[in-house]
């Protein structure tokens, strides 16, 4: 196969919004090319999902309908000739159109007229105390080898946080037999009068509602321990996770446990979009950034849009609509539809988009991120996983003046590491503005150099630009 | 740590600090070590503290290991393929 070096649209991203906007644009006549990651297309919404129908059908059941939604998504996608390129890993993608693109060891330059960036959403880190400790992940990273591997935890799990997530991931776990040693909820029992003011309009979404309301009862009816209004989680162990201790009730309880998984929501993946230097602004609600978009998911350089959760966090329908709009837009600008053409298109999309958007206001308000989880009290607690930079060192280095997240990671290391700051950077924020009385926005972002993903000195000498 | 609901269709054989371990093929890196029990990938530099795979969706960079001869690769976005040689970066030294 050889791999391209030029397209009218390029979408980095092979998620619900990458497949939408890909498949909407190869219909418009778009010269489309997709890079992903991973080696096949589903986003980690749907990871997997053509194994999973192909050779694990029996595990359908377990994941669920929202994950076999995605099977349409694919095939469609699949189906309509847009060029896709997998295990491509972008390291670089700049205002004027190029990226920088590994794939096999080997990377090029390739030039795009437009750049979609669809990388979706991260977990928000958890910096709990033992975070740090073999058998301690993400709740998505279980739901992750679910979908891609069929493996599913063999010890007693503890799941522990806010979000939606932690009752699918708990439901999917009774399913297939897991042994939940328990889930500690640190928000309190769901405020229900804040959430029937929200319900006439999140009734537009009222399948999507029953099915919470379906896990729930999944979980009360397998026995699940579930405790709401846990606060002060610590992981223990030596080497690896043995326990975890908690106050609940007013009374501290330790339950031994062989994984813990961790879930305080998801925010955007801004990794590649901060690289660009678009701009980007601070959801208050949701704490996170997020790219600045207008309707059709636009950003503030001409050439590159961004839509799905790498956006703001919308969910995976309103990430196809979102993409199916942004490809819309990008026919405008290429010139191969006028604006009225791409207006008369979109309304099928901006109802679901409405649809999503209610829903979403509810979901905000149930499960807003836990304050306690968004920024470790105890000093020795670890920020920066990679160089291991403690609250107590960053509040050192705000004390001796640093109150910007770039120059306290100048004086601590702190998101200097592999990981370029993503696990860190959502909590150093928190960590200055708390000492200094700020709004986490204040402090601001890490400065993201590229490349993004590390790449050899080899591969970078041979690149041909 | 882990177990599967299914016996894997196809397997491969991959080496781990030289042992040989049948594993899934299509498996990343990180899932197939997971899934025979190898909880710790590497120790972080600073205080040689034992880590693992943490988000499986390449942002953690805690699954780090050397990937036949190249180091700090990600093992949880790279896919195993029979007769590769992984090496766990466990035994380097904390800086002074």
């Amino acid at each position: 196969m050889t791999l391209r070096t030029a397209c009218e649209l390029a979408i980095i991203g092979g998620g619900p919004a990458g497949m939408a906007a890909a498949t909407q644009a190869s219909a418009l006549g778009i010269d489309t090319l997709v890079l992903d990651e991973q080696p096949a297309p589903g986003g980690q919404i749907h990871r997997g999902i053509e194994t999973v129908q192909a050779t694990r059908a029996a595990d359908m059941r377990i994941l669920g309908e929202d994950y076999a939604e995605g099977a349409v998504l694919t095939a469609t996608f699949r189906a309509s000739g847009a060029a896709y390129e997998p295990g491509s890993v972008v390291w670089q993608a700049l205002e004027d159109g190029r990226i920088g693109v590994s794939c096999d060891g080997a990377s090029r330059m390739l030039t795009a007229r437009r750049i979609l960036i669809t990388t979706g959403a991260m977990e928000r880190p958890v910096p709990l105390p033992g975070w740090t400790l073999p058998g301690v992940m993400g709740a998505g990273a279980a739901q992750t080898l679910l979908k891609a591997s069929g493996m599913v935890p063999d010890v007693p799990v503890a799941i522990i946080g806010t979000g939606p997530l932690i009752y699918l991931i708990a439901a999917q776990f009774v399913r297939a037999g897991v042994q939940i040693a328990a889930v500690l909820l640190t928000a309190p029992e769901v405020g229900m009068a804040d959430a029937i003011k929200l319900l006439p309009g999140a009734m537009r979404s009222g399948r999507t509602l029953l099915k919470g309301l379906a896990w729930r009862s999944e979980l009360r009816s397998a026995g699940v321990r579930m405790l709401h209004g846990v606060s002060r989680p610590v992981i223990e162990g030596a080497g690896q996770v043995e326990s975890v201790s908690y106050t609940h009730g007013g009374v501290r309880h330790r339950t031994p446990v062989g994984l813990v998984l961790l879930h305080n929501g998801v925010i955007p993946n801004t990794q590649l979009s901060l690289a660009t230097r678009c701009k980007h602004e601070w959801d208050a609600r949701q704490q996170y950034w997020r790219p600045q978009t207008d309707e059709w998911s636009a950003t503030s350089h001409a050439r590159i849009a961004v839509a799905g959760d790498g956006a703001g966090i919308m969910g995976a329908r309103a990430a196809a609509s979102q993409g199916r709009m942004a490809a819309l837009d990008a026919a405008v600008r290429l010139g191969k539809i006028d604006a009225a053409r791409r207006d008369a298109m979109v309304s099928d999309d901006r109802a679901e988009l409405e649809r999503q958007h209610a829903l979403r206001e509810m979901l905000d308000r149930l499960f807003q991120p836990a304050q306690e989880l968004l920024a470790p009290t105890g000093i020795g607690g670890v920020v920066c996983r990679c160089e291991d930079v403690t609250v107590s060192e960053l509040e050192d280095a705000v004390e001796k003046g640093c109150t910007d997240v770039n120059r306290v990671k100048a004086f601590t290391r702190c998101g200097m590491g592999p990981c370029q700051g993503r696990m860190c950077g959502p909590t150093v924020a928190q960590v200055i503005a708390r000492k200094l009385g700020q709004t986490p926005d204040v402090p601001g972002q890490f400065r993201i150099r590229l490349p993004v993903r590390p790449i050899s000195l080899a591969e970078l000498a041979e690149l041909q630009t | 740590m882990f177990r599967r609901l299914h016996e894997p269709s196809a397997t491969v054989t991959v080496y781990l600090d030289d042992a040989p371990l049948r594993v899934a093929a299509g498996d990343t890196v990180a899932a197939a070590l997971l899934g025979v029990g190898v909880a710790v990938f590497r120790a972080a530099p600073r205080h040689g503290s034992p880590r693992g795979p943490h988000c499986m969706i390449g942002n953690c960079y805690e699954c780090l290991v050397e990937i036949d001869g190249m180091p700090y690769r990600q093992a949880c976005l790279t896919t195993v393929a029979d007769g590769m040689r992984i090496r766990r970066p466990i035994e380097r030294e904390a800086p002074p």
